[in-house]
C-alpha cells in the first residue's frame, strides 16, 4: 500500500501536526519508502497465529481500589506552559 | 594520584572501601573530565555538579560510618529519558522545553538508594528515535573513537549515544541507557563499551519517557561486563507503579562472573549471515565462536527463520505505540506551547515546532497504521509476526541452547550525515531488534577492531530472565578479546 499527498495531509491532521505543502510532499516519499519496506510482511503466513500481547506469560496485576496518592494540584500543574489557580489554561474551546 | 576516571566501578568500589580516596575526590575527577571534555563530545546536555557533590559527601559519610551501599559514591551519567526530580528531563526533544519533573523514575531512585552519584543528564536521539544520535534537539554527540590517522567526527550510535560516548571517554563510570530496538547495544558496539538490554519487565519503566511501551527496557552501559552486572542488580526491581515489571527475584549477577561455560550450548543462527555485511564482521563472529569453543562451550548451528521479518514488524509496532504515547505532547500540561487561533491550531503549531523530522515521520507512520481500516493489515499482523519471532527463540531454548551469539551491528561507526535514507539507518538495528520483539535479554561486548581501528561488538541473546548466563558468557568474551579504549584522548582541553 502507498499513500498520496492528500492521505499524508489527512494523517497529519489526525496526528495534529501542521504541515505545509512542501513538507507533505517530502513526507509522502519518505512514508512510502517505509511502507514499502514493511510490505515484506505480506510474505508471512500468520493464519492461526495469535498476536503477541505480552512478552512474558503474566497475569495482569491488580491493585486495591483506593486512593494512594494525590493532594498536590500545584505540583501537577507546575510544568504547564500556562496555568491559573491550579487549572491548565487553554484557548477558548466553546463559542 | 592516578587518574581516578580510569577505574572501573568494581575497582573504584574496592578502593573507596579501602579509603584510598574519597567519593568526593572521585566525583571531582569526573566533574573535571566533563568540564574539559564535554565541549568536544556533547555527551552531557545538563551537568548537575551541585547534586553530585552533595551525594558524594553523603557517600563519604556512609563509608566513614561503615554503612556503604552497593554503589556507594559511584558517579553515573543518566540518559535524559529518565525523570529526575527537579532536573532537566526532555528526552532531548524541543517539545519538552523546560520540563523538570516533580518525581523520580524508579530506576534512578533504585540507583540513588544504592548510593550512586548523578553527574548529569546525557544526550540522546529525540525520544530515543535514532541510531546515530543525530536527531537530538541538543545537537549531535561525537564518538571519542576516530578512524586511524583521521580527525573526522564519527557518530556514537543511538539512541543512547550520549551514554555510550560518555562511558567510552571516561566522563562517567557508567551510565543508564534504554533499548527499544537496539539503543543500548548498538551504541555500545560503536564505542567499545558493554551494554545490556535485560528481559522486558526486569526493570520498571516508571518515570522513563515512553517511546514504544511493549518494547522499551532500561539497562546500563559500562566499561566491563562485571560493571554491567553490578549496575543491573541495582536497576532491576518489581514496581507497583509499572504493571509490566515482573515479580521475580533479582539474582546477584556478579556471582556469574568467572564461572566456567564448559558444556554450555551456544547457538549460531544461520539467518544472521546476511548479504552485504562486511567480511570483518563475519570474521569477528568466527573469532567469537572460536573463543567460546576454547572455553569449553558446544557450538551448534540453529535456525531463527523469521529473523528477516523482525525489522519490518518493528517499524509498524514501534511507530504505532509511539504515535499513541506522544499524543500527550499537546502544549497543555508541560513543555512547549506555540499559540494558535483556536485549540486545534495551538496543538498543531506546538507539535510542528516541537517535534523533529524523525519523530514526525514515526508519529505519521504510527497514526496511519492505526487509522480506521488499517489496524488488522498492519498492527495486528505485526503482532502476529512477533509471536513467530518469539517462537523461533522458544524452539532454540527447547533444543537446549543456553545463549545465542551474533554480531551486534552490521558495521562500525559512521560519519554524521553519511546515512540519510531512513530505511538504511533502520538497518543498524537488524541484529538487535529481534531481542526486543521477543522480549528476551541481549548484551553487546566489544570484541575487536576493524581495519580503520574502530571497535566492533558481539551480541549474546539469552533466555527470558537469564541475564546471569549472558554475564557468564560475556565475561569469557571480554577476557579473550581484552578491553578497548580510544588510542588518544583528543577531546580534553
Amino acid at each position: 500500500m502507498s499513500v498520496d499527498l492528500n492521505t499524508v495531509k489527512r494523517v497529519a491532521g489526525l496526528a495534529r501536526i501542521k504541515v505545509d505543502d512542501a513538507q507533505a510532499e517530502k513526507m509522502t516519499g519518505e512514508l512510502n519508502t517505509i511502507l514499502g519496506f514493511v510490505e515484506q510482511l505480506n510474505e508471512v503466513n500468520v493464519d492461526g497465529v495469535e498476536p503477541m500481547t505480552s512478552v512474558v506469560e503474566t497475569t495482569m496485576k491488580k491493585r486495591s481500589d483506593g486512593q494512594t496518592d494525590g493532594g498536590y494540584a500545584d505540583k501537577v500543574v507546575s510544568n504547564a506552559p500556562v496555568h491559573e489557580d491550579n487549572f491548565f489554561t487553554v484557548p477558548k474551546v466553546v463559542e | 594520584m592516578t587518574d581516578l576516571t580510569k577505574l572501573t566501578i568494581a575497582e573504584a568500589r574496592d578502593k573507596l572501601a579501602a579509603r584510598d580516596f574519597t567519593a568526593t575526590e572521585l566525583t571531582e575527577s569526573y566533574l573535571g573530565a566533563i568540564e574539559s571534555g564535554n565541549e568536544a563530545l556533547n555527551a552531557y546536555i545538563a551537568v548537575t555538579g551541585d547534586i553530585a557533590r552533595e551525594q558524594a559527601k553523603a557517600s563519604d559519610a556512609k563509608i566513614a560510618a561503615g554503612e556503604a551501599r552497593p554503589l556507594e559514591g559511584i558517579p553515573l551519567g543518566i540518559k535524559d529519558l529518565y525523570a529526575t526530580k527537579g532536573v532537566h528531563t526532555q528526552a532531548c526533544s524541543h517539545i519538552l522545553d523546560g520540563f523538570k519533573p516533580e518525581y523520580e523514575s524508579t530506576v534512578t531512585q533504585n540507583l540513588f538508594d544504592d548510593g550512586a552519584v548523578m553527574l548529569g543528564k546525557l544526550n540522546m536521539d529525540e525520544f530515543a528515535m535514532g541510531s546515530s544520535n543525530e536527531t537530538s534537539f541538543y545537537g549531535n554527540v561525537v564518538n571519542p573513537w576516530r578512524r586511524n590517522g583521521t580527525e573526522t567526527a564519527l557518530v556514537p550510535g543511538g539512541s543512547s549515544g550520549g551514554s555510550a560516548s560518555a562511558v567510552a571517554a571516561h566522563l562517567c563510570a557508567a551510565a543508564t541507557a534504554s533499548d527499544t530496538g537496539g539503543s543500548i547495544r548498538q551504541p555500545a558496539a560503536l564505542t567499545g563499551t558493554v551494554g545490556i538490554k535485560p528481559t522486558y519487565g526486569r526493570c520498571s519503566r516508571w518515570g522513563m519517557v515512553a517511546f514504544a511501551s511493549s518494547l522499551d527496557q532500561a539497562g546500563p552501559i559500562g566499561r566491563t561486563v562485571r560493571d554491567n552486572a553490578i549496575l543491573l542488580k541495582s536497576m532491576a526491581s518489581v514496581d507497583a507503579k509499572d504493571t509490566t515489571s515482573v515479580d521475580a527475584p533479582v539474582p546477584n549477577y556478579e556471582d556469574f562472573i568467572g564461572k566456567s561455560i564448559k558444556g554450555m550450548k551456544i547457538g549460531i543462527p544461520k539467518e544472521y549471515h546476511m548479504d552485504g555485511i562486511p567480511e570483518e564482521i563475519e570474521a569477528l563472529w568466527q573469532q567469537g565462536i572460536a573463543w567460546l569453543k576454547e572455553a569449553g562451550a558446544e557450538i551448534v548451528e540453529i535456525s531463527l527463520p523469521n529473523t528477516k521479518y523482525a525489522l519490518p514488524a518493528y517499524y509498524i509496532v514501534a511507530p504505532a505505540e509511539a504515535s499513541s504515547n506522544l499524543a500527550r505532547y499537546d502544549g497543555v500540561r508541560y513543555g512547549l506551547r506555540v499559540p494558535g487561533n483556536d485549540i486545534v491550531e495551538m496543538y498543531e503549531n506546538t507539535r510542528a515546532a516541537g517535534f523533529g523530522d524523525e519523530v514526525k515521520r514515526r508519529v505519521m507512520i504510527g497514526t496511519y497504521v492505526l487509522s480506521a481500516g488499517y489496524y488488522d493489515a498492519y498492527y495486528l499482523k505485526a503482532q502476529k509476526v512477533r509471536t513467530l519471532i518469539k517462537q523461533d527463540f522458544d524452539n532454540a531454548w527447547a533444543d537446549g541452547v543456553d545463549a545465542i551469539l551474533t554480531p551486534t551491528t552490521p558495521d562500525a561507526a559512521f560519519a554524521p550525515g553519511e546515512i540519510t535514507d531512513p530505511v538504511t539507518m533502520y538497518m543498524n538495528d537488524v541484529f538487535t531488534v529481534t531481542a526486543n520483539m521477543a522480549g528476551v535479554p541481549g548484551m553487546s561486548i566489544p570484541a575487536g577492531l576493524n581495519k580503520d581501528g574502530l571497535p566492533l561488538g558481539l551480541q549474546l541473546i539469552g533466555k527470558p530472565f537469564d541475564e546471569g548466563t549472558l554475564f557468564q558468557v560475556g565475561e569469557v568474551i571480554e577476557q579473550a578479546a581484552g578491553r578497548f579504549e580510544p588510542s588518544a584522548n583528543w577531546w580534553s582541553k
